[in-house]
């Protein structure tokens, strides 16, 4: 399965939020195309995202070396990256590689629009 | 003897085949349906390395996965041709060896990329082993087979 992509802008509590819907697979091959998503929308002033991962049915290490880069690029902005999954098996690998403690993980898009730190 | 052995160019979009290919035969094994996706995910991390390494150092020969039912055990076998390459997984601790880092541009966001891809490996698989010659690297990982119920085909 490829990966699909989607972005919306919704208003927060703390302002706009782009919430970027990723589906399908996240891996070597697709990772790219993520990528060049994040890198588009940092570059065109959206500096607090919202990746929405409920319908990634596969996510690896290089998927996990994107958000982390995307997760930079916000951070440069004083922006924001913040996730929502809900997939024990996909939580299972922020949890093994100790990104639990980099990423916000939310259960819903609506809480994750909503948070402010 | 191997009981499915794969060759594939080292090609990003060839890693998903790998991974379909070594959950179906691991299910076919007996690996237990709660760790597939474990198998799915890892043999995918070791695919995914070893097609890094590949591309990094200009090496065009095939990866090779093997996959290997055994009595108690079902093992895959990741192998590279990157001389050296093992040893440096195998260490993991910044031991010089000779070859290329991954390539910037495939890899600007995340510093030791490589070294994410084996954590998850080791974080997923409690049988791992790495090792290197002067022909490459081979990345093997063993998990436990249900015992087979061996009536149960007969009398179905």
């Amino acid at each position: 399965m490829d990966l699909s992509l989607s972005t919306r802008t919704v208003p927060g509590a703390g302002g706009d939020r782009t919430v970027v819907e990723v589906g399908g697979e996240i891996d070597v091959y697709t990772a790219p195309k993520l990528r060049e998503q994040l890198v588009e929308l940092v570059n065109d002033g959206s500096y607090h995202l919202v990746v929405d991962m409920e319908r990634v049915d596969f996510l690896d290490s290089t998927g996990l070396g994107v958000l982390v880069g995307g997760l930079k690029r916000v951070r440069a902005h004083e922006g924001s990256l913040r996730l929502v999954c809900n997939q024990e098996r996909i939580l299972k690998i922020f949890r093994i590689t100790g990104l639990t403690k980099v990423f916000p993980i939310h259960t819903s898009v609506d809480e994750a629009v909503n948070a402010v730190d | 003897m191997a009981t499915v052995e794969l060759r594939f160019s080292a090609q990003p979009e060839h890693v998903r085949t790998a991974r379909l290919v070594a959950a179906a035969v691991a299910r076919r094994a007996g690996v237990d349906e709660a760790v597939l996706d474990e198998v799915r995910l890892a043999v995918g991390e070791a695919c995914s390395r070893a097609v890094g390494l590949h591309r990094s150092n200009g090496v065009t020969t095939p990866i090779r996965v093997v996959l290997t039912e055994e009595e108690k055990t079902f093992s895959i076998e990741v192998g590279d041709e990157v001389p050296g390459a093992g040893t440096a997984a195998a260490t993991a601790a910044g031991v010089p060896v000779a070859r290329a880092a991954a390539p910037a541009e495939d890899f600007d966001d995340a510093d030791g990329e490589d070294e994410m891809g084996l954590a998850v490996i080791r974080g997923l698989v409690d049988d791992v082993e790495v090792t290197a010659g002067e022909d490459g690297g081979v990345l093997r990982m063993r998990w436990p087979v249900l015992p087979a119920e061996e009536d149960a085909d007969l009398l179905s």
